[in-house]
């Protein structure tokens, strides 16, 4: 879709607005938490386990103490915490929650776990001393790899159960075996989803603010989800909910990393608590490497029964998912999230599924942008280039041959979703057409009379988005609804004030929702302001993940315009001196049907509303409204990825030539927003597909802590990208959206990978493992030619 | 990343300089190695010393037979030297390709040498252009062979107490060039190679393919020997033990050190 970046456009819902944010943030006035200083505020800095698994035989803080300015070293005897971390999810019931001490209790698992808390007048101080506390450790036998954790005899992260196994997920259709055992082929394969390090540009970091007198606690924390960590602190705290206020300040990306309650948020609550002084923690970057969730560690085996034709009759899906040493927030519950989508777009009724989550000694996995759906995607859509490969069926037609048609939907998937809406052949044909898929093998050969291979790779995709219906969070397993708040408040200068339970750290709500704030109360653009993180002044946020902010606090604000406007009706009526029935909407006024002249701006009637001379029988002072808004349905965007890659076998560098993508996430609010979504979602998966990796050294180390060797993509390393866009509008929501966050990062990776596998099909290669550093690349060939 | 607690002083003189370095303090140059370094505590000095003060330091100009540039010259300059593009371009080409912008802004050639990182691209390319540094300590000034710089990871011959002053490299008609591999847009190099081809023969030196950048001396020999540049390729690791890492396996480095010989040569002699 060719949106023009540089004009200004209006400010209604698919207006390409320039997002109200972007100048704080870009003139570097953003506040982050980072930015807060308080009055007696000391540092905190953690002693972290440098070991995968060990015994702490004795802690020695004599020294640390000893130098000046450090106030206090606490350990899980002196730390103030009832409990340890909290996880809110159980998939399926009876899902192993070993304890996760705040500080390390006896055992330490994974290198970088938290052992002691060195608080001190400022940063260096706190590190300082942090290094002289005198740790002794009995090191124990360490396993890292989530397929070896769940063999007989491997050493076990927690002695207190018999096997690593987390937790086993299955789903199995009555028919399948049958299915299968009809299947003209069958064909497998293996594909690892390998461990990502989450790279927000802002670390974490929070400051908690005790009060000793009152009880109160304030804990300003870079998270995507204020409420949650506020119910958690309060509990593992041991204090009152009421009592506790989490201020969210601007937050530098999260990615789903921040959708978590994290052991330093607690620490430093109760540090505060310990000391009487406020105490600050800033990650720093290495630290973020161990201390911060990672993302995806699932490795997959697929077999799948196909016909000569290459329709899909069964699919089974055997995986292992590596929850590191503890489950954090929903750990449990993002391997879930895979099983859902494991037949992605296609009409695949006969299904089995595994997947075995194993506890290793490694840092905690959880949500990262795609949150488990990214890996199904990949799976598949590495599957059906399997099968087309196989069959010698070209890779387009055999998705189209196993697309879900429009015609199916609402269609009941067999992992027992219900798709509410798409087009998956239109995204695809628009994909084919923009990318020019149909002139490629002419653009091969003249890569080849270059001496370089060259690859195109399809990816088609749905997602899973809007989480969620409440009555589904519970069913499975999430100790958490999925509804959210909003509250629209008009002031008497006829301005609006916008209270929204989403948090956004990146997405541009305060944008986004502006702009459905003027077309649907007529409240210009620039007179609407957005409050969100800030416990104190919501009723309760869910926040922002999982590409739920428009799908459902869009809505919820949708819904609390309505009542502004129908509240504003009745007042116009009354004061026009006619019946409701009688008037009608401007997109600014009510007015009497076709009498202009009698009419009431939305502003006037915010001031007759606050004024409240007059107001009819049984109307309360003041427009404003609340909804608590819980979805119907999930939402379900799509799309088609292509990619077009060219190899230099000499050096096994991977070139991305052109990138088309496809999206329908639903209508669109703002194109602008939406197509830097999908952007940054495919520089995302572009960096899983060619840099990133989180690797472990089988005794626990970790090898790729800071960006000299876990390599994020830069600006220099992205290619030119084709975005466009197909609609189909959700039918579960009354504004037709979908929502766009993470659709990228889903359709992206296989794209990439299929385009390079493509690249060496002629050399025999039928798969490539990520990320295809030029290394492995050159292997590959290497091995492929011998 | 958080350094430990330390003194911090600026020199204004290069004496100033070596006294403290004298007492024990750190060099600091541009700081793209030192403060990564120290923020990571694997570098945790007590007192450093910035040179950055000090006007001497910088520039480049010529002096007889030689370029003489200063050891606080930063990247960017010595990129868009025309007087080093003409007698040593391969020491512009590396010094133009190092990191983004801001590092080459920033970093400089003295830092590049003293930090002797086995993976930096400078250290090759002087190394390949026989030029030598000039060191000054307690003692005096004395003069070192590039090649004779760089020891170990890390480690150079620089006694305690001295300084790099000056880099000097010889005003060649020698056609050279530099080339390099990395992963990313911007990253470490993997492996790179400097070839200058001249009157005297072919040099050529690698970085990323030892715990030092090194000379390749059987590709010189066979090439100097009148040997074909095929044959010349075949022979590019001989006596070369890269090691296995993130970035690549031993096999890999050894090939790519053949790829990249190829390209620099290829480079120097159409220039
Ligand atoms: C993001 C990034 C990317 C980079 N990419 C590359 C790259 O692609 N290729 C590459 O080669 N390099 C790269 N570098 C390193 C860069 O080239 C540095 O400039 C260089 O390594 C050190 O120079 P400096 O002036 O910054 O030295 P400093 O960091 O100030 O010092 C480095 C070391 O040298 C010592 N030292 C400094 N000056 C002297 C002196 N005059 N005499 C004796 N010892 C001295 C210091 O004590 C210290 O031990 C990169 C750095 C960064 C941060």
């Amino acid at each position: 879709m060719a949106v023009d970046y540089t004009t200004q456009a209006a400010g209604g819902i698919g207006d390409a607005v320039l997002r109200k944010e972007d100048r704080k943030f870009v003139t570097g006035e953003g506040r982050y938490v980072d930015d807060l200083k308080l009055p007696g505020m000391l540092h905190a800095a953690f002693v972290r386990s440098p070991f995968g698994h060990a015994r702490i035989t004795s802690i020695d803080a004599a020294a640390a103490l000893a130098l000046p300015g450090v106030h206090a070293v606490l350990t899980h005897e002196s730390l103030p915490v009832e409990t340890g971390v909290l996880s809110a999810s159980n998939p399926g019931g009876d899902v192993r929650h070993p304890e996760q001490a705040i500080l390390v209790k006896e055992i330490a698992r994974y290198v970088g776990e938290p052992v002691a808390m060195v608080i001190a007048d400022d940063r260096y101080l706190a590190r300082d001393g942090a290094d002289l506390v005198h740790v002794e450790y009995d090191p124990l036998p360490v396993v890292v790899d989530a397929e070896k954790a769940l063999e007989a005899g491997a050493p076990l992260v927690h002695a207190e159960y018999d096997s690593n196994l987390v937790k086993t997920l299955e789903h199995h259709t009555d028919g399948f075996d049958d299915a299968m055992a009809k299947a003209s082929k069958v064909i497998k394969l293996r594909v690892d989803n390998q461990r990502l390090t989450p790279s927000a540009m802002e670390t974490r970091g929070c400051i908690g603010d005790w009060q000793d007198a009152t009880g109160e606690v304030t804990l300003y924390t870079s998270t995507q989800v204020a409420h949650f960590v506020r119910t958690f602190v309060s509990i593992v705290c041991g204090t009152s909910e009421a009592k506790v206020r989490v201020v969210t300040p601007d937050v530098g990306g999260g990615f789903g990393a921040k959708l978590n309650t994290y052991r330093e948020e607690f620490a430093v609550c109760a540090a505060s608590h310990a000391v009487g002084r406020p105490v600050k923690w800033i990650e720093d970057r290495t630290e973020a490497g161990v201390a911060t969730i990672h993302g995806r560690a699932q490795v997959q085996y697929y077999e799948v029964g196909v016909t000569d034709e290459g329709k899909i009759v069964a699919l089974k899906f055997d995986a292992i998912q590596n929850n590191g040493a503890y489950n954090m927030l929903l750990t449990p519950s993002i391997s879930h999230l895979t099983l859902f989508m494991v037949p992605g777009l296609y009409d695949i009724q006969d299904i089995s599924i595994r997947i075995r989550q194993a506890f290793t000694n490694t840092t905690p996995t959880d949500a990262y942008r795609g949150a488990g759906r990214p890996e199904a995607t990949h799976g598949i859509e590495r599957l059906m280039d399997a099968i087309a490969d196989e069959l010698g069926i070209d890779a387009a037609e055999i998705r189209r041959r196993n697309f879900i048609k429009p015609e199916q939907f609402p269609y009941s998937s067999a992992t027992g979703l219900i798709y509410d809406s798409g087009s998956y052949d239109e995204n695809l044909d628009a994909a084919l057409e923009l990318s020019d898929y149909a002139g490629f093998e002419a653009r091969r050969a003249e890569s080849e009379a270059k001496g370089k291979y060259r690859g195109i790779g399809l990816s088609t995709y749905v997602e899973v988005c809007g989480l969620a219906p409440s009555a589904v969070t519970a069913a499975l397993g999430i100790g958490a609804p999925g509804w959210e708040h909003s509250t629209v408040r008009l002031h008497p200068t006829g301005k609006a004030t916008v209270i929204t339970g989403t948090s956004p750290h990146g997405q541009g709500h305060a944008t986004s929702w502006s702009q459905i704030t003027q077309t649907e109360l007529g409240i210009p653009f620039e007179d609407v302001e957005v409050i969100h993180g800030d416990t104190a002044f919501q009723p309760y946020g869910l926040g922002t993940y999982g590409s739920r902010s428009l799908a459902v606090g869009g809505i919820a604000l949708y819904r609390s315009l309505g009542k502004v406007r129908e509240k504003a009706r009745e007042l116009a009526a009354h004061l026009l001196e006619c019946s409701v029935d009688d008037m009608e909407w401007t997109g600014t006024a009510w007015q009497v049907k076709g009498s202009p002249d009698r009419s009431k701006t939305i502003q006037e009637l915010a001031y007759a509303g606050w004024t409240s001379a007059s107001l009819p029988e049984g109307i309360e002072p003041v427009l404003e409204a609340t909804t608590f808004h819980d979805p119907p349905n999930f939402t379900f965007p799509s799309g088609t990825h292509v990619c077009e890659v060219e190899i230099d076998p000499d050096t096994g560098r991977i070139e991305i030539l052109k990138y088309t993508a496809v999206d329908d996430c639903g209508n669109v609010i703002n194109p602008l927003i939406v197509d830097g979504q999908v952007h940054g979602g495919i520089i995302q998966g572009l960096g899983q597909a060619l840099f990133e990796e989180t690797v472990y050294a089988e005794d626990g180390q970790m090898l790729t802590p800071t960006f000299v060797e876990y390599l994020v993509p830069s600006a220099a390393d992205v290619p030119e990208m084709t975005l466009s866009r197909t609609t189909t509008p959700s039918p579960s929501n009354p504004l037709g959206v979908k929502g766009i966050g993470e659709a990228g990062t889903i359709g992206a990776s296989a794209a990439i990978v299929n385009a390079a596998v493509d690249a060496l099909s002629g050399l025999g290669v039928r798969h490539i493992e990520m990320p295809m550093q030029p290394a492995r690349i050159w292997n590959v060939i290497q091995e492929a030619k011998s | 990343m958080i350094p430990s607690t330390l003194e911090y002083t600026k020199a204004s003189s290069i004496d100033e300089a070596v006294a403290a370095v004298a007492a024990g303090a750190v060099p600091l140059s541009g700081g793209q190695s030192l403060m990564p370094m120290m923020r990571l505590r694997l570098a945790a000095p007590h007192a450093i010393v910035d040179l950055s003060g000090i006007p001497e330091l910088v520039g480049i100009c010529e002096d007889e037979d030689e370029i003489a540039v200063g050891a606080m010259t930063i990247h960017r300059e010595i990129a868009a030297s025309e007087l080093i593009r003409a007698h040593a371009g391969l020491v512009a080409d590396a010094a133009g390709g190092i990191g983004s912008p801001q590092v080459r802004n920033r970093g400089t050639i003295g830092g590049s040498l003293g930090h002797a990182d086995p993976h930096s691209d400078m250290p090759a390319t002087l190394i390949a252009a026989g030029a030598s540094v000039i060191a000054k300590g307690p003692n005096g000034e004395r003069r070192i062979l590039a090649e004779d710089l760089i020891t170990t990871y890390l480690t150079t011959t620089l006694e305690p107490g001295e300084i790099i002053t000056q880099v000097r490299i010889p005003k060649s008609d020698d056609h050279s060039a530099y080339a390099k591999f990395h992963r990313r847009a911007i990253d470490w190099t993997v492996v790179g190679v400097g070839v200058c081809i001249g009157d005297n023969g072919v040099r050529a030196a690698a970085t990323g393919v030892a715990d030092k950048p090194v000379r390749l001396s059987a590709f010189e020999a066979v090439l100097n020997g009148g040997g074909s540049l095929d044959d010349a390729i075949a022979k590019v690791a001989e006596g070369i033990e890269p090691h296995a890492g993130l970035d690549g396996s031993v096999e890999y480095k050894k090939h790519l050190l053949g790829v990249l010989a190829r390209k620099a040569h290829g480079e120097a002699s159409s220039r």
